[in-house]
């Protein structure tokens, strides 16, 4: 007797509110409460993980130093176009000379000259040469005791890169990182002989996907016998391949060059065999070789634990049932059990691949000069040439390339079709 | 529960006791032979002085000019007094980070009455720089090579003369010392090689007298890893700096011999960063008016083959503490070594180091 015609109105819930709205308003309460929950750890993954990480990377536009510490000459050169061809008139400099000596007194002048140094080489010592003799500069004709002082000041080419670098941010430090430069005419790429950032990004990304392959061969089977053996050997394999995690990573590092170094173990067997003759040793180290090689030692273990977690969860009567239908030992493996390891590849290869483009210990030390990755240009940015918007962006771009990449993963594979066990 | 207590009380009692006795002061160098003359020569002495006093031992020099900056940014700086080269002396003075030394009021003067000024003389590079000694680069080869037929480089060019001296060399992995001998080797006159370094053809120049060796070059970032290849026989020549030459040949008696022509001279000294508190400054300042003097420069040169920076400490250099042989003819500054030396260019490469080194390095990856 129950009215099963169609529903006059929407679905009203038990206390008269439309079903839609009162189901709207569970959901929310149950997300507000997750998220109540795990508050404490996103404010904390924000405070120590975000923020230094987004200050660091901000640093790539970050040019406040040069318009802070010279105010004045910043705003008088904004009448002054390098097309000109001739060096700014007497009012910038009396506005670099008013600058300058409030700069000198705060003992900011050097700074501000090293930055500029990046864009122009030269700079450095003309900031730190005139800091010294800014006291004794006399009222009036600015322009030619500057020039007297260092006749730097007389270049075009250093009052453009002043004037070009006036503003809060800049782009200077990306276009670097993309072997471009800033000139009066617009964006040109530099010249051949500078250029090193793409190419080194290329090789880091080839060598990167090298080092992931050749672990997914040796890991592979590996994480297949761990899988299948007996609990106790399968366990004492395992400590055997976590044995190297427990080792530091420079002396794994230093163990593969006396290896592998054209002196080394490797080489006097094989000369000792009769293999290879003594002058023409194989040359495995201070290479890419070496670097591919060196690296799949120290990556392997983060590509057998993932696989050995998601094979250890395959039942083996899947294979066995494939057999028994017909399929040949290759068929049944590939069709069967291969598919099913597929998200322990995913998440294998993400992590190794990852690392190994972040990592610049080691190619830094067996790489040579063609097995080093653009990580190593950054950490020379970082803690020799000091110039950190620089290697900010370079970290960015590395940042965004990860990203890309990840992207183009989750379209072909599927993020959520990676497991760690 | 009562031996709980009893242990937690003993760790916080002992916790208090030793915070309350020992002032602590972190002095930061270079670690290995280096940081170890360094402790034995001023650091012990030091502490003997001053009971009560503990000096912890950092060995991050090598990044001290990155965390210095980071150091001052966050606003505590944790280091007392840093032992940086030269180059990074000027760097870090320009960045403000390291405090202004009045040689005058803040260095000890010779015995014989002579002022600090004078006695360092132009090796106060900087104004925020307390030289303390004098090392140099240059090349160690191994003299059992069959290939030279019983010759021996005497000459830094033969590092170029692949004919004479074949074999693999070992050069350091960045464009300072490499294009000045670059130039030498391809004549340019001494006196002359850093107004042609300044132009773009005088480093491509360089640059192509270098690739003539290429092949045959190992490239090295670290001080030891050219005394482990020579040791090894990976390569047959190589650069580094003196006093691990002089540990390979003297302290483990390899078969190898140095080549001191057109050596580079550079400086190893300290800074004292900006930032300290009073206390820690003076403190600081103490320091180095006492392991500055004649007789600490001149103690050093016992444990490790630099030379003082100090003139007045040359005639006090006496004999190895360890292995007994007279030092003298072991420092880069003895004169039968140092007939044909360079001195570090700091203003040329504090302007261009980061220019040529962008091009060097283009140069080496391809």
């Amino acid at each position: 007797m129950t009215d099963m015609t169609a529903p006059s109105g929407p679905m009203l819930a038990a206390d008269g509110t439309p079903l839609k709205q009162s189901l709207a308003r569970a959901l929310r309460r149950q997300k507000r409460r997750a998220l109540m929950l795990i508050a404490p750890l996103l404010l904390f993954i924000v405070v120590t993980f975000l923020m230094p990480i987004g200050d660091m990377l901000f640093r790539s536009v970050e040019n406040s130093i040069v318009p802070d510490t010279l105010p004045l000459t910043v705003e008088a050169l904004k009448d002054w176009a390098p097309s000109s061809g001739e060096a700014p008139g007497e009012p910038v400099f009396a506005a670099l000379a008013a600058d300058l000596k409030i700069a000198v007194a705060a003992k900011r002048h050097t700074r501000v000259g090293s930055r500029l140094n990046y864009e122009t080489p030269g700079i450095s010592s003309l900031f730190r040469k005139t800091g010294r003799k800014v006291k004794k500069l006399k009222e009036g004709d600015y322009r030619e005791q500057f020039i007297k002082i260092h006749k730097g000041w007389g270049d075009v080419a250093v009052w453009e890169t002043i004037k070009r670098l006036s503003g809060k941010y800049t782009t200077s430090y990306f276009l670097s990182s993309v072997d471009a430069e800033a000139t009066e005419d617009g964006v040109r790429m530099k010249p051949e002989k500078e250029r090193i950032y793409l190419f080194l990004l290329k090789r880091t990304l080839i060598l990167s996907i090298t080092i992931t392959i050749t672990c997914l061969m040796f890991g592979y089977p590996l994480a297949w016998l761990l899988a299948n053996l007996p609990m106790r050997t399968s366990n004492l394999l395992m400590i055997l391949v976590l044995l190297p995690f427990w080792t530091s990573l420079l002396v794994r590092t230093s163990a593969w060059i006396v290896l592998l170094q054209q002196q080394g173990v490797v080489n006097n067997v094989l000369v000792a065999l009769g293999l290879v003759s003594d002058d023409n040793r194989l040359d495995m180290m201070f290479n890419a070789t070496g670097t591919v090689i060196a690296m799949t030692h120290i990556l392997l273990p983060f590509m057998i634990l993932p696989l050995y977690s998601v094979m250890k969860t395959i039942p083996p009567t899947y294979l066995r049932a494939a057999k028994s239908l017909g399929a040949t030992d290759w068929t049944a493996f590939w069709r069967v059990y291969f598919p099913q390891t597929v998200p322990g590849i995913g998440a294998g290869a993400i992590l190794v691949f990852i690392l190994s483009i972040g990592y610049y210990i080691t190619p830094e030390l067996v790489g040579g000069t063609s097995g080093i990755f653009i990580s190593n240009r950054i950490a020379y940015h970082i803690s020799s040439s000091l110039n950190w918007g620089l290697g900010a962006a370079l970290g960015v771009m590395l940042l965004v390339v990860v990203l890309v990449l990840y992207g183009a993963y989750d379209r072909i594979v599927g993020i959520d079709n990676v497991k760690l066990g | 529960m009562k031996l709980t207590h009893v242990v937690l009380g003993a760790a916080a009692a002992a916790l208090l006791s030793s915070a309350a006795l020992a002032e602590e002061m972190t002095i930061v160098s270079w670690g290995g032979a280096y940081s170890a003359s360094q402790d034995k020569a001023y650091n012990q002495p030091y502490m003997a002085n001053n009971p009560g006093l503990n000096i912890i031992n950092d060995t991050s020099s090598n990044e001290a000019v990155a965390k210095l900056r980071a150091m001052n940014e966050a606003g505590n700086v944790t280091w007392d007094v840093v032992d940086v080269v030269a180059s990074d002396a000027m760097r870090l003075c320009d960045e403000g980070l390291a405090m202004v030394i009045d040689p005058d009021t803040m260095l000890a003067t010779a015995p014989d009455g002579t002022s600090a000024r004078e006695d360092f003389g132009d090796l106060l590079v900087s104004e925020c720089y307390i030289p303390t000694i004098v090392y140099s680069t240059t090349f160690g080869y191994r003299t059992d090579v069959k290939a030279w037929g019983g010759r021996e480089p005497d000459d830094i060019c033969d590092i170029f003369d692949l004919e004479n001296f074949p074999g693999k060399r070992s050069l350091e992995k960045r464009p300072i010392n490499n294009v000045e001998w670059a130039l030498m080797c391809d004549g340019v006159a001494p006196e002359d090689i850093y107004d042609v370094l300044s132009t773009p053809e005088g480093v491509d120049q360089a640059l192509a007298k270098l690739a003539t060796i290429r092949d045959n070059v190992v490239w090295w970032s670290a001080g030891a890893e050219t005394p482990q290849r020579l040791a090894d026989g990976e390569v047959v020549l190589g650069s580094t700096y003196n006093g691990r030459l002089f540990a390979l040949i003297e302290e483990q008696k390899q078969p190898v011999k140095m080549l001191w022509d057109w050596q580079v001279f550079d400086l190893d000294g300290y800074i004292i960063p900006t930032g300290l508190s009073d206390e820690r400054k003076a403190r600081a300042l103490d320091f180095i008016y006492f392991a500055s003097d004649t007789q600490r420069l001149a103690d050093q040169a016992k444990y490790i083959s630099y030379g003082p920076a100090r003139k007045s400490s040359g005639p006090l250099v006496g004999k190895h503490a360890t292995l007994g042989i007279d030092m003298a003819p072991h420092m880069p500054t003895n004169p039968v070594n140092a007939v044909h030396t360079l001195l570090y260019n700091f203003e040329f490469w504090a302007d261009n180091r980061d220019d040529i080194d962008a091009k060097f390095q283009a140069w080496l990856v391809k």
